[in-house]
């Protein structure tokens, strides 16, 4: 097995030395300068700059099936709001008797809803570890669940879009629902404290931002990983001819679930980073247009590209906030049109079309290969001889 | 026959298992029928192969020539019959993975290569070995040396496009990667669908060479409508006709069955 680090290429390392140095520069540039000097950047900003990397592991988690695998999964906010939600229980458990009703146990919501004890599925969300690993398990089990039944029922193209899709809105209307126990509507907000640091202080603000970046590069390394592996060549192959590879021997709703699981258990970790950065995770996450949003930072920033995915999450939701503040009923219709635009005019995505100039560029430049539809020599010769 | 076969335990995997064969042959295909939508593509179709023969199918359009390939790759299930596979596998009863792993493989029609893969990563991924998710990831698939995709492609004389994505090669050439692919594999059984359509001549030449050269080896079913190809194979000829055997025999005994002149090959 080549070691992970040869395996990253050029537009891999300049995207990992960006994150490096957002890691580096933010936090210096918004604790030690004077608020107000020209290089002062605000703490709201920090937190906006990590939602943006939040929804940059969503997009990268679904690049990973979309783009390698051809799983277009318009669901995949349903798996980010898992995450969130389970970060959100945590965060909740950890305000103790400082909520408006001063119940040591009940969050709020449970209160004003007549809860005289905690619903089973809350315990052990008091304790960080349990919390952290709910983030991975409860949207990976779910993968993992639909995955096989949907992939080993050979439900693909469209129709696996759809029930994708149903997914998220099915998961949006149960969450909306009071008896849930997870907030109903108003989902969980108010939070405290996140291992024992006031989310709102300055510090831990710069703290999530940084894990954050953090989080992002890891899952990057990870995607970079299975994408560059024996494993990912056999996912571009289901991606191309699926029933070639089945004929091949290889039992491709294996890989479908296997991806389409780890691809979920990122989404799961890009929620849990999202909520104490935003301060609120409600039904609304799971809303099917979230998912199709991210389905377009992928189509715009590149997909199978991986860095694409992520650029393409953080300038759009960078455009988002910018015009949202101008003109906010324009956005919807920029969004559709931004769609539209790219899969004319930019099919690859901004970065798989850097990559294809640069590659044709080089390509150019070498000698050219022997010319298509010539015999080889070998095999002239053998079928002269018969 | 199918009695025998329901009580078969499936074969263990490693252990030097008794000879539980019950018959010699490779593939024993015994009676299928198959029916779509109520045409009868396969009418009791009976076909055997021994160990490393080669075997041309030919036939008029809609004799059953491709279904009957389906169904050897479960790809499609017959409604009756028998398909043994080395005397001793149900391929009815198997999926396309499973039977591509006992040991068959097959070349499509329509080349399918996997475009956007280089030449040597569409050999990398054929070839014979664990093919399960996980050891995908960290496996020995992951180090694979260059020479033994290398010696394959040189076979296939696509060694100077070992780099290239299989979309740039020309159809010929996607054929012959495909019959790589297939070497890479390393079958027991190969089965070829059209392998020369859309070859110039020269192509069909130094297809039938490479066929040749793989059957010292392997068992092969080739179908193909090219009779001056067929002829290039030299060896058995199958003619199907209305989804079953209607002769078979050398080149010379089936293209001289008077049956054969009037459904296929004309006067």
């Amino acid at each position: 097995m080549t070691p992970l680090l040869s395996r990253i290429d050029r537009q891999g390392w300049i995207f990992l030395g960006v994150l490096a140095a957002a890691c580096v520069v933010v936090p210096v540039l918004n604790l030690t300068t004077a608020p107000g000097s020209g290089l002062h950047v605000p703490t709201y900003a920090v937190s906006l700059m990590g939602k943006y990397l939040a929804y940059a592991i969503l997009a990268l988690s679904l690049d990973l099936v979309w783009g390698y695998c051809g799983i277009l999964s318009l669901g995949h906010g349903a798996f980010f709001a898992l995450g969130g939600y389970a970060m959100g229980m945590y965060l909740m458990r950890q305000i103790g008797p400082r909520g408006v009703y001063g119940n040591p146990v009940l969050p709020d919501f449970m209160v004003f809803l007549n809860y005289k004890a905690l619903p089973w599925y809350w315990h052990g969300f008091d304790l960080f570890p349990f919390a952290a690993l709910m983030v991975l398990v409860v949207p990976g089990l779910l993968a993992f669940v639909f995955g096989w039944l949907a992939f080993r029922s050979r439900v693909t193209g469209v129709y696996l879009s759809i029930i994708t899709q149903a997914m998220t809105f099915a998961l949006m209307l149960a969450f909306f629902r009071n008896d849930m126990g997870l907030g109903g509507n108003n989902g969980l907000t108010d939070f405290k404290d996140v291992l024992g640091f006031n989310v709102q202080a300055q510090g831990t603000r710069v703290v999530l931002f940084v894990l954050t970046a953090l989080a992002l590069a890891l899952a990057y390394l990870v995607a970079r990983f299975m994408t560059t592996s024996a494993f990912g060549k056999v996912l571009v192959a289901i991606r191309d001819a699926e029933s070639r590879t089945r004929f091949l021997g290889y039992r491709t709703a294996h890989f479908k679930v296997l991806a389409f699981t780890v691809s979920a258990m990122m989404a799961g970790v890009a929620g849990a980073l999202y909520v104490p950065q935003v301060g609120i995770i409600n039904p609304s996450e799971f809303a099917p247009a979230n998912s199709i949003e991210a389905v377009i930072w992928v189509a715009v920033g590149g997909r199978g590209t991986l860095v694409g995915a992520a650029l393409g999450a953080v300038l759009v939701n960078y455009a988002k906030t910018l015009l949202t503040g101008a003109m906010p009923d324009a956005w919807l219709f920029a969004l559709g049109a931004l769609f539209v635009v790219v899969t004319l005019f930019l099919p690859r995505g901004i970065v798989g079309t850097l990559v294809e100039r640069l590659g044709s560029r080089r390509a150019r430049a070498r000698l050219p290969g022997p010319a298509p539809g010539e015999i080889p020599p070998a095999l002239a010769e053998e079928g002269r001889g018969s | 026959m199918s009695a025998a076969v329901a009580l078969q335990p499936a074969p263990e995997a490693g252990a030097p298992a008794p000879d539980k064969r019950l018959t010699s042959t490779l593939l024993y295909v015994d009676d299928i029928k198959v029916t779509f939508d109520g045409y009868r593509a396969l009418r009791g179709l009976s076909l055997t192969l021994m160990p490393g023969e080669m075997r041309a199918i030919i036939g008029p359009n809609g004799a059953g020539k491709t279904t009957m390939m389906d169904c050897i790759t479960g790809k499609t299930r017959p409604d009756t019959g028998l398909v043994m596979f080395d005397g001793r596998h149900d391929l009815t009863r198997m999926d396309e993975a499973d039977i591509a792993q006992l040991g068959i493989g097959r070349k499509f029609q329509k080349p399918t290569v996997f475009d956007s893969h280089t030449v040597a990563d569409n050999i990398l991924l054929a070839l014979k070995g664990p093919r399960a998710a996980v050891a995908s990831l960290f496996g020995w698939r992951n180090r694979v040396e260059a020479a033994r995709i290398d010696a394959i492609l040189e076979t296939a004389g696509l060694l100077a496009h070992r780099a290239r994505p299989a979309a740039d090669l020309s159809h010929g050439q996607k054929q012959w990667l495909e019959i790589g692919m297939l070497l890479a594999q390393d079958p027991k059984l190969l089965l070829v669908d059209e392998p020369v359509a859309g070859m110039t001549d020269a192509e069909t030449e130094a297809t039938a060479a490479l066929l040749r050269r793989i059957a010292r080896d392997h068992a092969v079913i080739v179908v193909e409508h090219d009779m001056a190809f067929v002829r290039a194979l030299q060896c058995r000829v199958t003619c199907l006709h209305e989804g079953a055997v209607l002769a078979e025999g050398s080149i010379d005994s089936v293209s001289a069955d008077p049956r054969v002149v009037e459904v296929y090959l004309g006067r």
